[in-house]
């Protein structure tokens, strides 16, 4: 007996996904969006590979050439390729994204099923947890960790990005699990024997991947934004380029007081064009998940 | 509300509580010896210095005693307003520098903060009810809210600054007067304080206009709305009635928003070279002075708790609920 709403469950989910589907692809929110993040993605992925064996931080040409069609973006006080760093600085944020904002979510979600789910002192302990870490500046965390690291990587750097930058996440994943806890399906499962991190897995979680989906898309964004702000600072990974690194030499280098727009428009642009794409496509995934946002 | 308050309290204090565990864990469990190391990178000739220097930070981590004994050590020099000494510039008491650079950066924060909300709230709710406002406000604001701070304040630097000469791009007064009482020195602090605040308000407030504005078109949608349109009330009350609503959660945000506002702030202050906090912090962390950087987070950290709490304080002159008791365990 209990197979069959379970069963039926999952054909409507299957339907659910096609019919978001449908409105995914007629969302221009939602398209522009991703379309943006993706041509981004493929030029910090593919450049490298068609750039050949230049490294990016080799001296390449005369210093501080304005952008021709040798050097696209000019090149910096030194005589390196602004485009090259550029191309591999891309490579390097989305690492940091994705990898800051991937731990950071699975910290977020473990915290917030956990916590609404079990409800009463596993709660109250999580939630304390949860409400200190909102509280304490996590940037000047990092700044002392990232300062006592001898050798910094990006793999560390967005490691400890992803533990300081879940809380927020972690709290609303809980309000949600506790809103789902209570239905029938959920008791349903709790009946038959389920075991609780299968009941997440298999009944909780399903019904709210749409939020989880969303939830990852903003910690990729902050954690973008985190990332570039610690390399400004200095405390980026010791080798290779990012963004944040390109700033910072643009900046240390007084490419402002010599003019060369080139070196340091083009790594804050691709930050903000990244980051502000990827709220655009929330809020198109937002119209697709939720028909009452839908205005056609 | 007193269970209100102690739950918030409670929170502040194991705040402060981990915060300073953290700080005191990590030349402790980070790998190396932190005292040979610091003497090495201080770059410190005069052997009575270094000597100086040694015995006072053994005395300081005191490595000899058992961990416990560390940690309590840590707390009584911490609560009695010690921490330290600054190596970069050795023997200032960190205390001294931090203090010194502190008026810099509250003159910047506290009218970013506030004006930006308060900027933000209303454009937000000017946007939730005119189109072209609407069209207008919400691209602008994503793009703002998605910079980076220190790119905007690079931009703003580059063309109001260099390029068009209005405003200078670096110090918190002009080189070649020394702080005084004058009306040319606060002139100066004046001009060079407009590019850094203009950096961090802008980026807030593209948070702030989309935030209420999504919340105003939630609130004008919901129940109470439609059943006051039905009686025939006119929009500006039912618009008014919305308004209040929509800006309790603006304010919880607020709360939630200030450690990325203080790390705003850090960041633009480095652009700027503005003698604040964030200047400070770049010092530390490129003469590895680690006292200067422990005593600036701890610093931080106390004014955010002292912050949130403020904003606790409004939220229930603000929220009738809070006052009664109903909520209070969620917020």
């Amino acid at each position: 007996m209990t197979t069959t709403p379970l069963a039926e469950g999952r054909a409507e989910t299957r339907v659910v996904r096609r019919e978001a589907l449908h409105f995914a692809v007629r969302n221009g929110k939602l398209v522009t969006g991703f379309g943006l993040v993706l041509v981004l993605l493929l030029l910090g992925v593919l450049g490298p590979l068609l750039l050949g064996v230049t490294a990016p931080n080799e001296y390449v040409a005369a210093p501080m050439l304005p952008p021709s069609a040798e050097h696209w973006l000019g090149t910096t006080t030194f005589g390196q390729d602004v485009f090259t760093q550029f191309v591999y600085g891309l490579r390097t944020t989305f690492a940091a994204g994705a990898l800051g904002g991937g731990i950071a979510a699975v910290i977020a979600m473990v915290v917030g099923f956990v916590a609404g789910y079990r409800g009463g002192l596993v709660d109250e302990v999580l939630n304390m947890l949860t409400n200190i870490v909102l509280v304490i500046p996590t940037l000047a965390v990092l700044l002392i960790i990232n300062a006592y690291l001898g050798i910094r990587s990006v793999a560390v750097q967005a490691l400890f990005i992803g533990l300081t930058s879940w809380p927020w996440a972690a709290r609303a994943i809980r309000a949600q699990t506790f809103s789902l806890r209570g239905r029938d399906f959920v008791d349903l499962a709790r009946l038959s024997g389920l075991t609780t991190p299968r009941i997440i897995a298999r009944e909780i979680a399903p019904n709210m991947s749409s939020y989880l989906f969303m939830t990852f898309i903003l910690l990729f964004g902050g954690s973008v934004l985190i990332a570039s702000s610690l390399d400004f600072i200095g405390l980026g990974p010791t080798e290779g380029v990012s963004l944040g690194l390109m700033l910072q030499n643009a900046t240390q280098w007084s490419a402002l007081q010599l003019g060369l727009w080139w070196w340091f428009v083009p790594p804050g642009l691709a930050i903000t064009a990244i980051v502000g794409a990827l709220y655009v496509a929330n809020v198109g995934l937002d119209e697709v998940f939720n028909p009452k946002l839908r205005t056609t | 509300m007193r269970q209100y308050f102690g739950r918030k309290l409670l929170v502040y204090a194991l705040t402060f509580v981990v915060a300073v565990t953290v700080n005191w864990m990590i030349p402790r469990f980070m790998p190396g010896d932190p005292v040979a190391g610091m003497l090495a990178r201080t770059g410190v000739s005069q052997p009575a210095a270094v000597e100086a220097m040694r015995v006072y930070y053994t005395d300081l981590f005191g490595f000899d005693r058992p961990l416990w004994e560390q940690y309590a050590n840590f707390w009584a020099t911490l609560l009695r307003g010690d921490f330290g000494i600054s190596i970069w510039l050795f023997p200032t008491p960190v205390s001294t520098v931090i203090l010194r650079a502190v008026p810099y950066t509250l003159a910047l924060m506290i009218p970013a903060v506030l004006l930006s909300w308060w900027a933000g709230n209303r454009l937000g709710a000017y946007a939730a009810r005119r189109r072209l406002l609407d069209n207008t406000v919400l691209p602008v604001g994503y793009v703002l809210t998605a910079m980076p701070y220190m790119w905007l304040a690079v931009l703003l630097a580059w063309g109001l600054g260099v390029v068009a000469g209005w405003f200078p791009v670096a110090g918190g007064y002009a080189f070649s007067l020394r702080p005084a009482l004058t009306g040319e020195f606060l002139l100066s602090l004046v001009h060079h304080w407009v590019l850094p605040f203009l950096s961090l308000f802008l980026v807030a407030l593209g948070g702030w206009a989309i935030g209420m504005r999504n919340m105003i078109i939630y609130e004008l949608e919901s129940d109470y709305a439609t059943y006051l349109a039905a009686l025939g009330a006119p929009a500006k009350l039912i618009r008014r009635y919305a308004f209040r609503n929509a800006v309790l959660p603006q304010i919880t945000g607020l709360a939630l928003q200030l450690g990325v506002l203080v790390a705003g702030a850090l960041v633009t202050e480095i652009v700027f070279s503005y003698p604040g906090l964030g200047s400070l912090i770049l010092k530390a962390i490129q003469n590895q002075d680690f006292f200067l950087l422990q005593g600036t987070f701890m610093f931080i950290v106390i004014g955010v708790l002292v912050a949130n709490f403020v904003i606790d304080l409004v939220y229930v002159v603000v929220d009738p609920r809070t006052r009664a008791g109903m909520a209070g365990a969620q917020a």
